[in-house]
């Protein structure tokens, strides 16, 4: 799960991290009382979408004065913002940070996350700040300093000030990092953050080390114990149809192709995505149905993918295991007819009762195209959907 | 011979007595088909006792000294999964294989780093299980597709690996054993592992290994193969069509910070003289044109 920005530095700050002083705001005229109780004569605005690379987007933009602000509040709140992360079609802008201005000799970055090879978490620092960090680490990796943390003994301070002093924070400073550093960990562990960046990490021109931005991402998995951080969950940032699947048990992405695909399992769902693109087609989604292919769960999956008017045709690929195929050919029988199928259908069917499964299909009376294995599957559904393209 | 697991291995189910636990526990007792491989479940609060003739005991540790049993399967809930498994390694068992899908990740990185020095193999969460077909069985998988047989597979993820095994069926073909080590981004066996045991099995002849997208496992692996292997390995990586920053469902199935993408798995294993097929329906063929 994401959160905004100015979610991930309350929260932060809760901890300890030094944030500039700020306020979010729903509408120009809360913008604008913001600046104003803020004081100063320096002031960012800054738009509050969950992808990155806002400011190349035009999303944060600094103001001199309060008309300025008024401005800038005004074009960016309601604005379609394109980022490399959004699409082309961008995130539409529905809440601002207001923030005082900040005095910046110094822009750094910090992260954590969790890393595989060492089943650690994994603090990142660098003294490229303020860019896209996958850049520095693709053209200049020897500038990304790492630390796996131990999980008994946590950060150790020797660590911390050590990677604080290899990004250029000056002795006077660096006992602030290392402040900052153990509350940056102690935020991810005990939120069960997946990820904490925050990029910029200032040094200010009075010495002081300031997280600038900060971005958080959070465990699905570890949701269930964190109610304060699921209330911070902003529906309007998420694809809704994602979100109509996580209702039902669904795991549901959108893609931009036209056939829709219905599968049991993970990653036999991306091997079929992959199998249609092989065959020249092109995957509406991923969906994972999950162990149990109920009628239910096969009817609101039916219904998540007709609701894209770029649906050509369906392909159900089902490895039925445990659950029988003579079981999941009545529910996708059924769920078909309750839905009333606008596209043509391939179902593919293996397992245990797989004779009985296709003869159900067979029966139904419905135009089910029936598919004996994967690349028969795969270019059934593609010549149904209208071939290659 | 096969790896892991066998007919004298003796299991507890960690669970016995939830839904999940019940049902696979009946499916695994009935593979079994009469050897007495399934000896006790382990319920904390409902010791004395039985899951339809199994004995029941409160800790994995009584379970053990009264049994005997050292190998431990695992369908406890997501919240408890990591201190099942914690439990598991503190009695010493040899092997805990755990199914739960759904653990936090911070659970995991303590319960790994508890790992470090002790004698416990864990394989999974969030995987299918192992199965040495005709012996054994212990998970979720379904038997019947399985038969005896020359090909030893690793995988990442349940249902695919069930159509590599159908496959495989398909072409005459059956298995040593079959290791899911699941699809969290924390777990216990890695390919590597796994490639590992099959390497010195006499009775694996040659190894399907089934990736996805996410981290560098596959990659780790196959440049091992190409060091040590002495058997054909063919692979497949799901995934060539997944976006960036998007998890598809395995908590682990992710293409990150440029990391982790199908195309740079295949072509290191492709380097590596692993090989890849792009085509999902093509394994089993493929694993038959390697045995000669």
């Amino acid at each position: 799960m994401k959160i905004h920005e100015y979610q991930a530095k309350e929260l932060l700050r809760h901890y300890g991290v030094t944030t500039p002083r700020g306020h979010p705001c729903f509408s120009v005229d809360e913008a604008v009382a913001a600046g104003a109780e803020l004081g100063g004569k320096v002031w960012v605005v800054k738009a509050q979408i969950h992808a990155g690379g806002r400011g190349k987007g035009g999303g944060v933009k600094l103001a001199r004065s309060p008309g300025e602000l008024r401005e800038h509040a005004s074009r960016i709140l309601g604005m379609q913002l394109v980022t490399h992360q959004t699409g082309p079609e961008g995130q539409k802008v529905r809440r601002l940070l207001i923030e005082e201005g900040a005095d910046i000799r110094k822009e750094l970055y910090v992260g954590m996350v969790v890393d595989r090879g060492s089943q650690r978490v994994v603090l990142m620092a660098s003294s490229e700040g303020g860019m896209d960090i996958e850049e520095v680490a693709a053209h200049t990796p020897e500038k990304i300093h790492k630390v796996a943390i131990d999980p008994a003994a946590g950060l150790r301070d020797q660590e911390a000030a050590d990677v604080a002093r290899r990004i250029g924070i000056p002795d006077v400073s660096v006992q602030q990092a290392v402040a900052l550093l153990h509350a940056l960990y102690k935020a991810f562990m005990e939120t069960d953050a997946s990820l904490v960046e925050i990029n910029p990490l200032i040094l200010t021109g009075e010495g002081k080390v300031i997280a600038l931005d900060a971005k958080m991402n959070f465990d699905d998995n570890a949701l269930f114990r964190h109610p304060d951080i699921v209330a911070l969950r902003d529906l309007d940032e998420e694809d809704p149809a994602e979100i109509e699947a996580s209702r039902h048990g669904l795991s549901y992405i959108s893609l931009d192709g036209n056939i829709g695909c219905l599968v049991n399992g993970a990653g036999l769902a991306m091997a079929t995505m992959d199998i249609i693109k092989l065959y020249g087609g092109s995957p509406a989604n991923f969906l994972d149905v999950g162990g149990g292919a109920t009628t239910e769960k096969v009817t609101e999956a039916f219904k998540l993918m007709l609701a894209n008017v770029n649906l050509r045709a369906i392909l159900v690929n089902i490895f039925g295991g445990i659950m029988k195929c003579d079981v999941i050919a009545t529910g996708v029988v059924e769920a078909a007819r309750q839905v009333r199928l606008t596209v043509p259908l391939v179902v593919r069917l293996e397992g245990t009762n797989v004779d009985l499964g296709k003869k159900i299909l067979a029966d139904s009376g419905l135009p089910i195209i029936s598919a004996n294995n994967m690349a028969d599957a795969a270019q059934k559904v593609v010549a149904a959907a209208g071939g290659k393209h | 011979m096969a790896i892991l697991i066998n007919e004298n291995t003796r299991v507890m189910t960690q669970g016995i007595t939830g839904k999940t636990g019940q049902f696979h526990t009946r499916a695994c007792i009935q593979y079994a088909s009469g050897r007495n491989c399934f000896v006790a479940g382990v319920t904390p609060g409902k010791g004395g006792q039985d899951f339809e003739g199994t004995p029941i005991y409160d800790t994995v540790a009584e379970a053990r000294a009264a049994t005997g049993a050292t190998v431990s399967v695992i369908y406890v809930p997501p919240p408890y999964a990591a201190a099942a498994i914690d439990e598991a390694v503190d009695a010493d068992l040899d092997l805990v294989i755990c199914i739960t899908e759904g653990i936090p990740v911070r659970d995991m990185i303590h319960t790994r780093y508890r790992m470090r020095d002790r004698k416990t193999i864990l394989v999974g969460p969030n995987c299918p299980g192992v199965i040495t077909p005709d012996e054994i069985k212990i998970g979720i998988m379904p038997g019947h597709i399985h038969r005896r047989g020359p090909v030893g597979v690793v995988s990442r993820s349940g249902t695919l690996t069930y159509e590599a095994v159908g496959q495989l069926g398909e072409v005459g073909l059956g298995q040593s054993s079959c290791v899911g080590i699941g699809g969290d981004p924390v777990n216990g066996l890695k390919h590597i592992d796994v490639m590992r045991m099959f390497n010195e099995d006499p009775q694996t002849e040659a190894v399907i290994m089934v990736g996805e997208i996410g981290g560098n496992d596959e990659e780790t692996c196959a440049r091992w193969i190409k060091d040590n292997m002495r058997k054909p390995v063919v692979g497949f990586i799901a995934g060539v069509t997944a976006p960036p920053g998007k998890r598809m469902g395995h908590a682990g199935a992710i293409i990150s910070g440029g990391e982790g993408t199908a195309d740079a798995k295949l072509e290191v294993m492709e380097e590596c003289g692993i090989r890849i097929t792009r085509n999902p329906s093509d394994i089993g063929k493929l694993a038959r044109s390697v045995l000669k």
